[in-house]
């Protein structure tokens, strides 16, 4: 099963796009699996995320922690910390 | 007694009208004592910006200030509860973001409209990028530590 990933702010900058379908492999479990995953796919990727802690995440547009678990996840995004208002 | 009050949530490009705003929320009802509206404006940083670009999570927006607002109508006897929030291009002096709450008495519409907005700052999917007067682009505006802890103290014990 693919799942969506969607990139705002610097975050879909570094990476140099807004969104994609991946196969996630075997083994990644946990939004922090995600996170060393996808650091391992390229520099604009090691660019984006070294620093995992700030990133926020949102599955299936709700906000969640690097240890919620993905599975059944559709839709996960990926973005710096939020300055609306 | 009305049934319990649901929030209206707007995102969208275009700008508001906050005088029109509050007469849709109090317009034709005599159960209302006390309107309190927050409006945040682009400002230029002292002539530094031209722009403030708002970056957002179409979806997600609309389902997380939804989230929050429903929130502040379960905490606060609210009578209506209004929050619209702007995305694209946004110049000095013009609206960003209102939170409108409407209740008999006004510490409620007070602190509905304070708990909105410092959860808005912090959790509503946006991101505002700045461009400068000199036509540069300034970079992401960074996310305060004051935010956060503006946020935090609303949380309830344990949570």
């Amino acid at each position: 099963m693919s799942t969506k990933l969607i990139y705002f702010a610097w975050v879909r900058e570094r990476i140099g796009k807004p969104e994609e379908d991946v196969e996630l492999p075997a083994g990644i479990e946990t939004v922090g699996d995600l996170l060393r995953w996808l650091r391992s796919r390229g520099e604009e990727y090691e660019n984006a995320l070294q620093y995992p802690d700030v990133i926020r995440v949102a599955i299936n547009q709700e906000h969640v922690g690097h240890r919620e678990k993905i599975a059944g996840a559709r839709e996960i995004a990926l973005f710096p910390p939020m300055t609306g208002g | 007694m009305a049934g319990a009050v649901v929030p209206a949530i707007r995102i969208q490009r275009e700008d508001f009208d906050v005088a029109a705003e509050i007469a849709g929320l109090t317009g034709g009802r005599t159960d209302i004592g006390a309107v309190v509206t927050f409006s945040g404006l682009c400002r230029d940083e002292q002539g530094a910006l031209s722009a403030l670009e708002l970056e957002h999570y179409p979806g997600m927006a609309e389902a997380e200030i939804g989230r929050i607002a429903a929130e502040a109508v379960e905490r606060w006897p609210l009578q209506g509860l209004s929050v619209i929030h702007r995305h694209g291009k946004i110049r000095p002096g013009e609206n960003i973001v209102l939170v409108v709450a409407a209740s008999a008495h006004r510490q409620a519409a007070f602190e509905a409209a304070n708990f909105l907005m410092d959860y808005l700052k912090s959790r509503a999917p946006f991101w505002k990028k700045e461009h400068l007067a000199d036509g540069s682009e300034g970079g992401w505006v960074e996310a305060k530590e004051a935010d956060d802890q503006a946020a935090d103290r609303w949380k309830k014990p344990g949570q």
